[in-house]
């Protein structure tokens, strides 16, 4: 639970640092307080939904920390046997890695208001991801066709459930993407898709970051 | 360009009128109707928890008596009776419920931030309900693994409900953390950036507080059980072995080999011990308001209250284990995990002392809201003691499987939650619905229910003493147990079948006051908080009318000196007539 335990004290630290420096020097019961007019003191100057999207990574983050704790834990019981993982997971890492500086560049064009590449950006991005996940789905077949099927070793199991849970958030993910190309496609202009374009960026960034961790982790077990 | 905080670019904002029954009511996503429909919904299956509970009563009062309970049928309302109270009745009735209702009308809000994401949370909640409720009717029946469903008894042949109910309860468990999911980044991201003008964190009331911490913790928290429910799902439906050890099972050997049952354990209560919390600190902000506005007085220590929750939240992460130490752990672990228990307890009784300084030398009004709210602080600081008893490991070990520990939780975090449901239930019920509630039928539900509880929960802590052990079916012949056990345990089960029928007063009053309740006056308790100084009782769509209300001084202005009212509600100006704090007492 180690793992879990530092992410986790990152997070409360963070969130109890920021609260306890909006709480600190505070005398609430005068009612001069010479910051209450500044609109809503304590607020965070970022768009809300940008406030729900790092919640929501946070959320994840402490999904796969509690994923790789029990990864860990079971590794050291006796009957773990690490798996080949297949070459073909480079390939796919690389397609991640071009789908976030696709969604990178889209994101820059987006605040210049290139529509056109606004629109490039956002098709090559989506392809990068589907073509991640059909590659994800064609190690799966490889590894099964290698004999390392989901209940003959916890290794395997766990490679199998990460790359599945992994492959779902991109699945999510896709769904707002969808959204935003359908958009852009049909004639919004590049303003109006600039937050949805900015949420999917930072999205995509950290899911490739689980991945790295996650790639790196299933190397070196 | 500057970032402009919602508050100040109302205009701009939509507001999603609804315009027919259908989007009013049922595809609601206004935060108030879809609070009350979590309410309806989290009240009604706490009620089947009720029936239970009753169930399981009879059985231990008069084994032997009722052939309509079999063995089978105990484990599964056990297993039933505790996922529901603690899961789809209380986080959902204290976070959706009043984390809804109260967040956007107490910050000065039109609605959560996200309102479609609102609705769709309790949707998915109630579908995570119905696949739960499901299981009493599918082959085998729900569940009978106990609510902490531990393998490998949880999936294996002999425990009840292996063949479908397991299956449906960890699928329900995880359908529903995607609803509080849903719900909590809605939560947090409104308290934090939905905040009218001049509402300073340190001037949101503490209910705000309580129910914004416990959603943190619930967001960082609930992935350890969807994590081990996913795997849990996979060891019984795919033959996997992350928690299975190499068994026999019915005389045959399983295919599962050197899972961890211990590490389901610690993924379970690195979950359930926030979970404790995701409980208690909703119901801590929540007394703190009912008890200054019916004592007539600030609540003392206001900041400190703030930082005990902050502590509280935190330190909870840390003391999970302490629900392991029969599990065989390394007595270094038990020691580290007893002393970070007692540590929380320090901030824990912080709160109780300022509840009770709070009182000292209060206007007291004993009205029902404040009953439930005192009866509070005596019910949790009982529960808390017997906490500290077995966050011990050595007085812990002997009492772990008695009694004692049934009585522990349940007036802890059974009773003093659900008392401070029913305070606030009470308190806001003349908001929610422009009615008041028969004040005396409300004064019988609680004397009743109080004595009630207590006539249950005090025998059971001597049963556990005995060395009575919890979770049998029946006890037997046991040396052990002298005549006058199974006397108390009689007794027991009279007070709880009692408790459990007074509710029926509550739920008429609820009821027959809608109709037959007299106007309730906007703001009856003569409180400070934003949400009774709306232009419509109840609010309407939009809680404020055409402008947002302005936030100038903190939630506990009640008997400031040299004020003609005993009440300064948070959005009166600073003015001349109204004199200062200066004397120096805060």
């Amino acid at each position: 639970m180690t793992f879990t335990l530092v992410f986790l004290a990152i997070i409360m630290a963070t969130v109890i640092g920021w609260l306890l420096r909006q709480t600190l020097n505070t005398e609430p019961w005068e009612t001069n307080d010479p910051l209450e007019n500044q609109p809503g003191r304590g607020v965070l100057r970022v768009d809300p939904a940008k406030i729900g999207l790092l919640s929501f990574i946070a959320v994840v983050t402490s999904l796969f920390g509690l994923f790789l704790s029990a990864y860990m834990m079971r590794m050291k019981l006796g009957d773990w046997a690490p798996l080949a993982e297949p070459k073909l997971l480079w390939v796919n890492s690389g397609l991640l890695v071009f789908a976030s500086i696709a969604f990178q560049a889209t994101r820059g064009a987006a605040k210049r208001a290139q529509l056109l590449t606004v629109k490039t950006g956002l098709l090559a991005g989506g392809v990068c991801t589907i073509l991640f996940l059909l590659g994800q789905l064609v190690a799966w077949r490889q590894l099964n066709a290698a004999g390392y099927f989901m209940t003959s070793n916890p290794a395997n199991s766990f490679f199998y459930i990460l790359t599945a849970i992994h492959g779902l958030h991109l699945l999510g993910g896709m769904w707002v993407w969808a959204r935003t190309t359908t958009r852009v496609l049909t004639g919004a202009d590049a303003e109006s898709v600039r937050l949805s374009v900015e949420l999917c960026t930072v999205y995509w960034h950290y899911l490739l970051l689980v991945w790295v961790g996650l790639f790196a982790l299933l190397l070196s077990t | 360009m500057a970032y402009v905080a919602i508050a100040d670019r109302d205009h701009e904002v939509e507001h999603h009128d609804p315009t027919t029954f259908i989007t009013k009511y049922v595809w609601s996503q206004d935060h108030k109707v879809i609070a009350i429909q979590y309410g309806i919904t989290a009240v009604f299956v706490g009620l089947v928890a009720l029936v239970l509970s009753g169930l399981m009563r009879l059985q231990l009062g008069w084994p032997d008596t009722f052939s309509f309970i079999t063995p089978t049928d105990y484990y599964q309302f056990i297993t039933m009776h505790g996922m529901i109270m603690v899961i789809y009745l209380l986080t959902a009735l204290f976070l959706g419920g009043f984390g809804n209702y109260l967040i956007p009308l107490m910050i000065g809000s039109r609605d959560m931030v996200f309102p479609f994401m609102n609705m769709l949370s309790y949707w998915v909640y109630l579908l995570s309900v119905i696949i739960l409720l499901a299981s009493f009717f599918v082959p085998g029946g729900p569940t009978g693994a106990g609510w902490t469903l531990y393998p490998p008894q949880a999936i294996l042949p002999g425990t009840p409900g292996t063949d479908w109910g397991i299956v449906l309860m960890l699928g329900s468990l995880a359908v529903f953390i995607v609803a509080f999911t849903m719900g909590g980044l809605n939560y947090v991201t409104t308290i934090l950036q939905a905040r009218a003008r001049g509402m300073t964190l340190m001037r949101m009331p503490l209910s705000l507080w309580g129910i914004f911490m416990a959603t943190i913790l619930g967001l960082l928290a609930f992935p350890a059980l969807f994590v081990s429910a996913v795997m849990m799902t996979l060891d019984k439906a795919v033959g996997t072995s992350f928690f299975m050890p190499a068994i026999m099972s019915m005389g045959e050997t399983l295919e599962h080999t050197g899972g961890s049952p211990i590490l389901f354990q610690h993924l379970f209560w690195f979950f359930g011990h926030p979970e404790v919390y995701i409980v208690a600190l909703p119901a801590f902000g929540l007394v703190s308001d009912l008890l200054s506005t019916h004592a007539r007085k600030n609540i003392f220590g206001y900041r400190m209250m703030v930082w005990a929750i902050l502590a509280i939240g935190g330190l909870s992460f840390i003391v999970w284990a302490h629900h392991m130490y029969v599990s065989g752990m390394n007595p270094y672990f038990g020691f580290f995990f007893a002393t970070t228990t007692l540590i929380i307890a320090v901030p824990t009784a912080i709160k109780v002392y300022n509840w009770v300084l709070t009182l000292w030398q209060g206007n007291i009004h004993l009205t029902v809201p404040m009953l439930f709210a005192i009866a509070f602080i005596f019910t949790f600081t009982h529960g808390g003691l017997t906490g500290i008893f077995l966050g011990n490991v050595v007085v812990d070990l002997p009492l772990s499987d008695t009694y004692f520990v049934v009585a522990h939780f349940h007036m802890v975090m059974g009773v003093s939650p659900v008392l401070v449901v029913f305070g606030s239930i009470y308190h806001w019920y003349p908001k929610m619905t422009g009615r008041m509630f028969n004040q005396s039928l409300g004064k019988w539900h609680f004397w009743l229910t109080f004595i009630g509880v207590y006539l249950i929960y005090l025998p059971m802590h001597y049963l556990g003493f005995l060395g009575v052990p919890r979770r049998y079916f029946a006890m037997g012949d046991t040396a052990f147990m002298p005549e006058s056990a199974f006397e108390l345990n009689q007794a027991i089960t009279i007070s709880a079948l009692f408790v459990g029928v007074v509710q029926l007063i509550f739920i008429y009053n609820m009821i027959s006051s809608l109709k037959n309740g007299e106007k309730a006056d906007p703001n009856p308790w003569r409180a400070t908080t934003l949400e009774w100084q709306t232009p419509d009782n109840p609010p309407k769509h939009g809680n404020w009318g055409h402008d947002l209300p302005e936030v100038h001084r903190w939630a506990y202005d009640y008997s400031v000196p040299g004020y003609h009212d005993d009440f300064i509600p948070q959005n009166v100006p600073a003015n001349p007539d109204i004199p200062a704090h200066d004397d120096g007492s805060h």
